[in-house]
Formats: C-alpha cells, sequence, structure tokens
C-alpha cells in the first residue's frame, strides 16, 4: 500500500475542486490565526475581486473560490490566489461581537441539567462557564446562517449524541464536541441543548438576513423570563433589538 | 396576471430557476436545476429568458390549467404529454388554452423533466432566487413542494408570442452513454491507489436514496486510508463525498454548503446533467480528465448549446420534415 500523499503536505495549497471552484488550504488544523488569514483573502478579494470569481467560502482553514471558467481558468486563477494570499497581513482587528440573549433551560434547552449533573457543576456556574467565553465565528455553513462558534470552554466539551433527535429548534443554543451553536433553522441535530434566544441569527423576512459572518465573535447573556418574553414580542413586532460591540 | 393552477402534482414538483449566487458563504447553496441544459431548452422553446422560473418535477408530472392562453414546452426526457387527453411532443412549444387540460404524465428515460410556460412563474424572489430551497424552506412556493389546488402566478406572455410560430428541438438530444467525467478531488491524496483503481474501475449503481441534494451511489466499499473525516470545508455541486460506510455520496444543486466527509473527485459540470438524470439501478463508471480538460469540455459543451438554442427550429418549418 502506498501512503498517501497528504502526509507530506505543505501549506499553502492550492487544489481543484472541479472546474468551477478551487480551494485554496493554509492549514489542516484549526487556529485563529489561520482563520483570520482566510476570512481577510476572502475579504480582499471581496474589495479588489479577480475578474472571473463567483464567490467564496471561508472555512475553518481554507478557502472555497469559485469562478466562471468561460471568464478565468482554474490554473490562472490558482497563481493569483497564491499571489494575493503571499500580500495577506492580519492586522489583529478583532471586529465585533454578537451579544447573544439565551433564556437557559426550558424546553429548548432540554439538555440543562443533565449536563451540569455530567460535568458536577451546579446550573448556574455552568451558565455563568459558557457566558464567560468569547466565541469566534470560525466559519458558516451546514445549514443557512449556521455558525460554527470555536472558544467555548474546555470543561464544556462534550460528545454528540449516539442518535441524533429528529427535531430541534431554531434558535436552540448548543454545544457539540468542542463548539458552540445557535441553531439556524429546525431540523435533526446530535448536539446538546443548554437554552434559547429570542433573537433569529438567520430570518429571510429580515433585509439583513443573516445576523453571523465568519471572523465575527459572539457571546452569550443570560436573561430572565420576563426578559426573553419582551425580547420576544420585539421580534414579533418586526423591530428585534440587535446588540452588538467591539470585540 | 396570468395563474397557473396545478390540478394534480407529482411527489416532487418544485419552483426553480438557476439559483442563488453569493450566498454559499452564509450557508444557502445554489438549489437551482438538477439538469441545466433541460431547463435553458424548455425555457427557450416557449421564448422565455434563461434565469425564468418553470417547475421542475422527478419522475411524474402532473395535471395543470391556465386562465389565460400561454405557450408551454415540457422537456427533461421522454414523457407523455397531452391536451384534453390528445397527445403532443415534448422538447416543443405548444399552446394551452383557458379550458383546457394540460397533463404530464411519467418520465421513461430521465428522473428530472421541466415544465416552461411563456411570461415564467412569478413567485416572490428570496434571498435573490425564485428557485425552492426544498431543505431551508426558502423561495418558490412558501418553500415547499407543490401540492393540488397550488396557484402560481404568472408573467405576461406577448400577443406577438402567442400570435407567433412555435419551437421544436429538430436534433433530439443525446446524452451520451460513457462514463461520468470526473476531476481529483480536493482530498484525493486520503485515497491509496488500490482505492483509486476500485473507484476507477467501479462500477457504481445509482441507488435509490437521492434527492436534490445528493445521491447515494451502490458497490464495492471504498476506503480512505487519510480516514473519513477531515476539517470540515467548502463543498461544490458535483462534489464525491465518501463517508465511513464506503459507499460514495454525490452533492447536488441543494447540497450542504460545507462537509466533513473526504471528497475524492468531483464531477465535470458537462456530464452532471447526465448523472442527474441517470435512471434509479443503473450502473455508472467514472472516469478521470484533469481540471483543464473538464473546463474546456465545458467550454465547447456550452457554445454547442449557444448554437441549438439560437438555432431552434420554428414547429412550421419541421411540419414536413
Amino acid at each position: 500500500m502506498t501512503v498517501p500523499d497528504h502526509a507530506n503536505l505543505t501549506y499553502p495549497r492550492i487544489a481543484a475542486s472541479g472546474d468551477r471552484a478551487v480551494v485554496i488550504e493554509l492549514s489542516d488544523q484549526i487556529s485563529e490565526e489561520t482563520n483570520m488569514r482566510v476570512v481577510a483573502l476572502a475579504g480582499d478579494l471581496e474589495s479588489n475581486p479577480i475578474a472571473g470569481i463567483v464567490e467564496t467560502v471561508p472555512t475553518y482553514r481554507s478557502l472555497l473560490v469559485s469562478y466562471d471558467p468561460l471568464i478565468v481558468r482554474g490554473r490562472d486563477l490558482s497563481v493569483l490566489l497564491l499571489e494575493r494570499l503571499s500580500g495577506i497581513a492580519v492586522d489583529g482587528s478583532r471586529g465585533r461581537r454578537l451579544v447573544v440573549p439565551v433564556l437557559y433551560g426550558g424546553d429548548v434547552g432540554l439538555d440543562l441539567n443533565e449536563m451540569a449533573e455530567m460535568k458536577e457543576m451546579s446550573v448556574a456556574d455552568l451558565i455563568a462557564m459558557h457566558g464567560s467565553a468569547d466565541y469566534r465565528v470560525y466559519m458558516i455553513g451546514f445549514a443557512p446562517g449556521f455558525a460554527y462558534l470555536g472558544g467555548l470552554p474546555e470543561k464544556l466539551h462534550t460528545p454528540r449524541l449516539a442518535v441524533p433527535r429528529q427535531r430541534i429548534e431554531a434558535s436552540a443554543i448548543g454545544i457539540g464536541g468542542k463548539q458552540a451553536s445557535i441553531n439556524s433553522v429546525p431540523g435533526p441535530s446530535g448536539w446538546r441543548f443548554i437554552g434559547r434566544t429570542p433573537i433569529k441569527v438567520f430570518d429571510p423576512a429580515r433585509s439583513d438576513a443573516f445576523l453571523l459572518k465568519a471572523g465575527d465573535h459572539v457571546r452569550f447573556r443570560a436573561i430572565d423570563k420576563d426578559e426573553a418574553a419582551a425580547l420576544d414580542a420585539a421580534v414579533a413586532s418586526g423591530a428585534p433589538h440587535i446588540e452588538w460591540e467591539d470585540a | 396576471m396570468t395563474t397557473l393552477t396545478v390540478k394534480q402534482a407529482g411527489p416532487m414538483m418544485s419552483v426553480q430557476d438557476l439559483g442563488r449566487t453569493g450566498l454559499v458563504q452564509m450557508g444557502v447553496s445554489a438549489s437551482g436545476p438538477m439538469d441545466g441544459i433541460a431547463m435553458r431548452i424548455a425555457n427557450r422553446l416557449v421564448g422565455n429568458g434563461d434565469n425564468d422560473a418553470l417547475i421542475e418535477f422527478a419522475s411524474i408530472g402532473g395535471q395543470f390549467e391556465v386562465d389565460a392562453p400561454v405557450i408551454f414546452a415540457v422537456t427533461g426526457g421522454a414523457v407523455s404529454v397531452t391536451i384534453d387527453g390528445e397527445r403532443i411532443d415534448c422538447w416543443a412549444s405548444h399552446p394551452l388554452l383557458p379550458g383546457q387540460v394540460l397533463r404530464i404524465g411519467a418520465l421513461t428515460n430521465a428522473v428530472w423533466g421541466y415544465l416552461a410556460l411563456s411570461g415564467g412563474i412569478e413567485t416572490e424572489p428570496a434571498l435573490g432566487a425564485r428557485s425552492t430551497h426544498l431543505r431551508s424552506a426558502i423561495g418558490g412556493l412558501d418553500g415547499r413542494r407543490l401540492a393540488p389546488n397550488d396557484a402560481l402566478p404568472l408573467g405576461a406572455t406577448s400577443e406577438t408570442a402567442l400570435g407567433g410560430s412555435l419551437k421544436v428541438l429538430r436534433t433530439p438530444l443525446h446524452r451520451s452513454a460513457g462514463p461520468i467525467r470526473v476531476i481529483k478531488g480536493p482530498q484525493a491524496g486520503h485515497f491509496d491507489d488500490a482505492a483509486w483503481q476500485q473507484f476507477l474501475r467501479g462500477p457504481f449503481t445509482v441507488s435509490g436514496s437521492r434527492d436534490r441534494m445528493a445521491q447515494v451511489l451502490d458497490g464495492q466499499k471504498i476506503v480512505a486510508a487519510g480516514g473519513h473525516d477531515i476539517l470540515s470545508d467548502g463543498t461544490v455541486m458535483g462534489s464525491i463525498q465518501v463517508p465511513a460506510s464506503g459507499r460514495p455520496i454525490i452533492l447536488m444543486a441543494e447540497r450542504q454548503t460545507t462537509g466533513g466527509y473526504p471528497k475524492i473527485a468531483t464531477v465535470a459540470s458537462v456530464d452532471l446533467p447526465r448523472l442527474a438524470q441517470a435512471l434509479t439501478g443503473s450502473q455508472i463508471r467514472f472516469k478521470l480528465v484533469t481540471q483543464e480538460q473538464a473546463e474546456d469540455l465545458w467550454i465547447t459543451h456550452t457554445r454547442a448549446l449557444d448554437e441549438v438554442l439560437a438555432g431552434l427550429d420554428h414547429w412550421a418549418d419541421v411540419a414536413d420534415v
């Protein structure tokens, strides 16, 4: 058996993803620095476009760049992208942070008590720990507006359920492995859920349908039933209260 | 405003235009047609633009009525089409008048069919397109499949279009029977020589696990020596993922935008419609081409199709052929 050639790859590398996309990989590991460069490259291509690029998709450690082969060829685009990447400097600016109000527990946060028992901590301590961290949106994917959030305190890392549940509501606050999440659409999930937020990270009826993008930051703020009811009412009236701060 | 009423609907019928662009980074794949060639031809046969919305159906059509005269065409494959019980040709345009019943039966040699109507379907665009994205419940009619008694608004059909001659695709669309061409995928290196030989030898059977999101292949199990889990990264329509089950999954129009399985290869754009139209239970094989060769095939194909569309024959010209 030959050794697969990914064993000794060097980065950055660029690979074909068919005849209408290339993927530029910066690493095979998750790191904030790598993801910052990916996001910076996507931003740079948006402000200084290369003719023929259709769209880009930033992920943990790579950028998918789709193109129109009638305008630019993959081989030429690959050279241009590697050149562009070499000029990318990450300036360390951290951008904006969305403050996500969370009503912990309840029907949607059905795993809260069990999680606290599993971690041998009080429910209040678990909530405080979840709310103390600064999370980074590494990428949006899987479903519309679904943010992969890094930065979950290690003590809260929890394996996914062996059997996914059939339906988890949008706005459920979840934990899956090392990652945290805010559900953007209802659907099946094997993650654990500890609460819900009144705000919608994805709402196709809103002019800004998607609240988050790769590179944003998030923190969670515990709210009580009264505040949740007030925020729910604001969302229902079409004037949601969305709170941003400097990250 | 002209209205199309769905009287009967096959199990998987939806409104589609060419789909959304620019939202993959927000987790929304393009959606759009499973067979972009058949869709373009349908729209052109009725005088529409390429991005006008039409109805896509899987295998089984339905029954339809209009409240004002329109021109329509059915494409995708061989299918029985009747107006008030009288059989007419697919891959050609015909008038449909108020009071008449258009009935589309079951495709016999293809999977995805298209019903285009002059003026196009004018449901409210969602996130920049009319395409239904079923998984996300966006676009089309309330983001869902069409059902009996649904009423769809149609754009205007001009008097000149109604009075003009009808069109037909004179040269039948031949789908090559050769292997499906693929380009090495971003994780090609996760698969050793033995796995690659197996992948390229095949054959694979198109399984019944298929929808607008993905289609699963049966065959010899493909093992990724480099592991079946990767850090999730971006996907395209045509990405061939290999999960731990060893059964390749080909991502289609409504794919997940990112995925954590290694992608051994990507289907060449030129062969995507043919793959989508492969009947359940049929066998396919893959053949490796380079990215550059696949681009050349796509460019050649696009120009050839443009020529066919520019020269669509008028019905009157071929009536006595």
